[in-house]
């Protein structure tokens, strides 16, 4: 099997720091000494692969999925789309993107969530999807409510829809949410504000997508995500020095 | 000025949150039936050569509170090293598994073959050893770390050497309790914290 080279080493600074008093759960949750930084090895770099064959016809479709297409969901209707690249802006192609989010009213279908928007019966708030050969995928569900969360005194969470990327490497694994634009709850959000960069911030609230919008149906929304790359370079097999 | 790069950035982590198993493990979030199974309820598909194994944990925070929301996924070679897609992969072993925390009792439990020898970059053998990732609500970005066991010989294992506190590899290494049992528990904090990794 052909070396693609070790993954490029994260940049944590664009990411989130993990202990933000602000987000209180982080609190007692986050790792106090240094991570160990090494290469990637083929642990890291191979990864599960996930064909068609595992999807179902309404996986990618939130607003009637969870009824088989009986009954539609309540909500704004959007379409949610974009690609997933590396680093160098290559294509990932092929790989398992999924979604879970609140319904319109802000309640999440789990067990655990008692808020006091009711559920929807026609919605159960996860998808799935595989990219194809040049990275997109799209998904069709409503616009998630905000909600109030139990941190500090009166905090919301601004509408969001979770995504986990697999990528093709173990080490490229990837959660985050979506949020949209124009929502002024992004700005009082302690989940958001854990990412210190604000330019890496913007890269998680998704524009309008005017030309994706089909007239009398559905508004789009563009999120493209970017996994990490891999380095590979004509000096990648040598020996150091060699 | 300078010429630009033409390279992207990483998009950015955010916490999976409270309720990551409605995407991705419906059944436990009390929605069974969205797909006709969860994805990688287990890394076996068959039954695989080599030992077949249990591993049982917790994850514990700073206050030594074990975690009832934390979702777990797993990654390993076959009993010979090889991971699935290589020319000739145990095709009993798919290698990646998902599993969470009990909401009860916070244990999980998960069931696989245990890994051969993987070798790295340049040739040195890697001891066995099966990666794992962890996200739950509180944890910002998905923690990344391995487990070793004490049965095998991990002295040459070049990520465990790069440990400079000598100790704190034991916290990467599971402790063998039965025949084909094992116990791993994951500090997120506090006295013997987990050795995270940016690998």
């Amino acid at each position: 099997m052909a070396d693609l080279g070790p993954l490029v080493p994260r940049n944590r600074a664009a990411h989130p720091v993990a202990y933000d008093p602000d987000y209180k759960t982080s609190v007692p949750r986050s790792p106090k000494w240094a991570l160990l930084s090494m290469e990637s090895t083929p642990s890291e770099e191979t990864g599960p692969r996930f064909g068609h064959s595992l999807l179902g016809e309404w996986d990618n479709n939130l607003i009637m999925n969870y009824t088989k297409g009986k009954a539609a969901a309540v909500g704004e209707r959007v379409l949610m789309h974009g690609r997933v690249l590396d680093e160098f802006g290559r294509p990932v192609p092929h790989t398992l993107v999924e979604i879970w989010q609140a319904n319109a009213g802000g309640r999440y279908r789990h067990i655990k969530d008692t808020y006091l928007a009711p559920l929807d019966p026609n919605f159960g708030g996860c998808g799935r999807t595989i990219t194809d050969e040049n990275g997109y995928y799209e998904f069709l569900t409503i616009r998630p409510g905000a909600y109030p969360w139990p941190n500090r005194g009166n905090d919301w969470r601004p509408m969001h829809i979770h995504i986990s990327v697999f990528g093709h490497s173990f080490g490229q694994r990837l959660i985050t949410q979506m949020y949209f634009e124009g929502d002024p709850l992004i700005d009082h959000c302690p989940i958001a504000a854990t990412i210190k960069s604000r330019s890496q911030l913007d890269r998680l609230v998704a524009p309008l997508d005017m030309s994706k919008s089909r007239p009398l149906d559905f508004l789009a929304y563009k999120f493209d995500i970017v996994l990490r790359g891999r380095r590979q370079t004509m000096f990648e097999n040598k020996l150091e020095g060699m | 000025m300078v010429q630009s790069l033409d390279t992207l950035i990483e998009t950015p982590s955010q916490t999976a949150g409270p309720y990551v198993h409605i995407g991705c493990i419906p059944s436990f979030a009390g929605n069974p039936g969205i797909y006709p199974e969860d994805l990688g309820k287990s890394p076996l598909n068959g039954t695989p050569e080599g030992e077949v194994i249990t591993i049982t944990g917790s994850i514990f925070d700073g206050t030594g509170w074990a975690l009832r929301d934390a979702m777990f996924e797993s990654w390993q070679a076959d009993a010979a090293g090889k991971f699935a897609g290589q020319e000739g992969a145990d095709p009993a072993v798919t290698g990646y598994c998902r599993f969470a925390a009990d909401k009860d009792s916070g244990e999980f439990t998960l069931t696989t073959v245990k890994p051969g020898a993987v070798a790295s970059r340049g040739g040195a053998m890697q001891a066995p050893h099966i990666s794992l990732w962890i996200v739950a609500r509180g944890i910002n970005i998905g923690l990344q770390t391995r487990i070793y066991f004490d049965d095998e010989d991990n002295a040459d294992d070049p990520l465990l050497a790069r440990i400079e506190q000598t100790p704190r590899a034991q916290s990467l290494i599971a402790k063998k309790t039965a025949d084909r049992q094992y116990r791993f528990d994951i500090r997120l904090q506090g006295d013997n914290e987990t050795v995270f990794l940016d690998i």
